[in-house]
């Protein structure tokens, strides 16, 4: 079988020399998806940041394909989303299928005026190579292979890792360690903590199979499909001419051997219509909905797979791990610099430990209409079906996955509505993106201007008169006059802006407060409570 | 009044759910009798015969299915 791997050299660093562990603001564990986005956040932030991983290579399988706009967005600012999108077959639209006919397809994003598309699919390796070489163009990343964290002490300012390579162990100070180091996460080993959750005993089979074929790029789903009859299908489409084909198996099936590729090949050219397939990569899943308890435990963050884990259906994994770096990283940034006070992370753990639970929901709901548990839920669900061929409420109730979008925050760093809003995304939801046009007259989007704006908080400002006074820090974004000009209309109808209206974005891009009529007194006030410097206030 | 078959809750899934939840931990006999108590209460919530018939009626269509389902058990 056919492995893409890239290696990595591991290089002896002049910290395994020092008789005391060298100190450093944060150890970033785990050189995955989300690892590697947070350590170049946090660098194009002025952090410097040491990111371990215990391998010295990446690319075992496509594992994660499905990247979600919001995702694209983040990697946007990144500087990596161009590649990704280049690379990654585009998406948007979705089929289920029950039997042979087609009930329902959905449309992920109908409306234009978007930079990034719904979807992309973009096998997980070479995400993470684009990403390893972004971080190398970044002085502020120390990267470190074959780096195996072993031991964590935890002191009252700062935690002490050791750390095995091939010349031996090391210990390294760190004032915070962000584990990014998977579903396996030796660190939540190390802190003692929970991780409890549904465990589903039916079992998928991921095949990725190289092959030239004339479906369209889009998601297809099937119930019961003649080729496997009784169970679930799903059909997805990756760079290269791969085709990822997710099949569910019986709870009682032997593993090794429906995992024989002379077992698969039968069933996979039935689906397919034809043997001119070969594989690429074979895995077989169970899955468990579970999240830590804690994100936080005193010096150690969790993030991505190592604090939750849901049923891949949905594309919630990865994505949901880059939100959780997209999260933290500007947080980490306030904290070290000293800006805003460490219980700022407070809010890290809210936002995200919430976006873990509705994840967690929206999987296991979905799992539970492909793998129903009892004859009365097979009976509900076969309701739904049939009932979805004519009537547009089954078509709606059918769950073959609910595709990842961005959570909104119920979250202490928002400040409430003081006015009527009929529209536009409230405070804890993300910046929805529209076109724009630059004072030039040439095309742009408002989350290029969010990044021409710093990545920071700014405030996006809908011209009337006098530019609204923004404290020091804060990037401005103004629509009208002599600022941007949204001719389309689109920026406006999707903000319920009028003339004086402005929205303070947080710098991961969320809406911390908007306001009918500026005034600085309560953009400061907005300020102080989404940095948790309003303490007491 | 006709009777509605456009998709009438906000969030369907947390309808479904609802209603999957209720069946959790009940035996299958049970559950036919959840739904049977159900159907009542639901039916004079809507209090409108027209609408009960045709609601009937669609649902009757899918027997087919059912029979179809039962026999994959």
């Amino acid at each position: 079988m056919q492995q893409h791997t890239t290696q990595f050299g591991y290089r002896r660093h002049p910290d395994q020399d020092r008789a005391n562990a060298a100190e450093h603001p944060v150890v970033v564990v785990g050189a995955g998806p989300v690892g590697l986005s947070l350590a170049i956040d946090l660098a194009q932030r002025g952090q410097p940041v040491v990111l371990l991983d215990d391998a010295d290579r990446i690319g075992e399988g496509s594992r994660a394909i499905c990247f979600s706009k919001r995702s694209l967005e983040y990697w946007d600012r990144l500087g990596v989303a161009e590649r990704m999108t280049d690379k990654g077959v585009v998406w948007s639209v979705g089929r289920i299928f029950h039997s042979a006919s087609q009930l329902y397809q959905f449309n992920l994003l109908p409306e234009q005026g978007h930079k990034m598309p719904a979807f992309i699919n973009l096998q997980q390796f070479y995400a993470e190579a684009y990403l390893v070489e972004r971080a190398a163009q970044l002085p502020e990343i120390d990267l470190r292979w074959r780096n195996r964290v072993s031991a964590l002490e935890q002191r009252n300012d700062h935690a002490v890792l050791t750390i095995e390579t091939p010349d031996g162990p090391y210990r390294l100070a760190a004032r915070y360690v962000v584990a990014c180091d998977g579903a396996r996460s030796s660190l939540r080993s190390l802190v003692g903590a929970d991780f409890k959750g549904q465990v589903f005993e039916d079992q998928f089979l991921i095949a990725d199979v190289k092959m030239t074929a004339e479906f369209p790029t889009e998601r297809w789903f099937w119930f019961d499909p003649p080729f496997h009859a009784g169970r679930s299908a799903l059909l997805h489409r990756q760079p290269d001419d791969i085709w990822r084909i997710d099949l569910q198996l019986s709870p009682d099936a032997d593993p090794a051997v429906e995992k024989l590729p002379e077992n698969v090949r039968p069933r996979l050219a039935r689906m397919l219509g034809h043997n001119d397939f070969e594989f690429v990569w074979i895995s077989l899943y169970k899955f468990q909905c579970r999240r830590m308890e804690k994100f936080i435990h005193d010096r150690v963050i969790f993030a991505g797979d190592a604090a939750h884990q849901v049923s891949p259906f949905g594309a919630r994994g990865a994505n949901s791990g880059l939100e959780d770096a997209e999260n933290l990283a500007w947080k980490l940034a306030r904290v070290l610099a000293g800006t805003s006070p460490e219980n700022l992370f407070e809010s890290y753990h809210v936002e995200r430990s919430a976006a873990a639970d509705e994840n967690i929901r929206e999987s296991t709901r979905s799992t539970d209409f492909m793998a129903p548990a009892s004859r009365q839920e097979a009976r509900l669900r076969q309701a739904v079906l049939s009932l979805a061929r004519d009537t547009e409420f089954g078509k709606r109730m059918i769950n073959g996955g609910r595709l990842s979008v961005p959570s909104v925050y119920d979250t202490p760093l928002s400040t409430a509505d003081g006015e009527t809003w009929r529209g536009g995304p409230p405070p804890g939801a993300s910046m929805l993106d529209a076109p724009l046009t630059g004072r030039d007259g040439g095309s742009t989007f408002l989350t290029e201007a969010f990044v021409k704006a710093g990545t920071r908080f700014a405030l996006l400002e809908f011209a009337n008169g006098a530019a609204a006074s923004v404290p020091a820090g804060v990037g401005v974004i103004r629509i009208g006059d002599d600022g941007f000009g949204d001719p389309s209309g689109l920026l406006g109808a999707r903000y319920d802006a009028a003339p004086g209206t402005g929205y303070l974005l947080r710098p991961d891009g969320y809406v911390a407060a908007r306001f009918r009529h500026l005034t600085h007194g309560a953009i400061v006030a907005a300020l102080a409570r989404a940095t948790a410097i309003n303490e007491g206030l | 009044m006709a009777l509605s078959t456009s998709s009438n809750f906000t969030k369907p899934d947390d309808a479904f759910r609802m209603i999957v939840e209720a069946h959790r931990g009940i035996s299958d006999a049970q559950s036919a009798d959840l739904d049977a108590a159900l159907v009542l209460v639901l039916a004079n919530h809507i209090g409108d015969l027209d609408v009960l018939r045709k609601a009937i009626e669609l649902a009757k269509r899918r027997l087919v299915d059912g029979q179809q389902q039962q026999q994959q058990q």
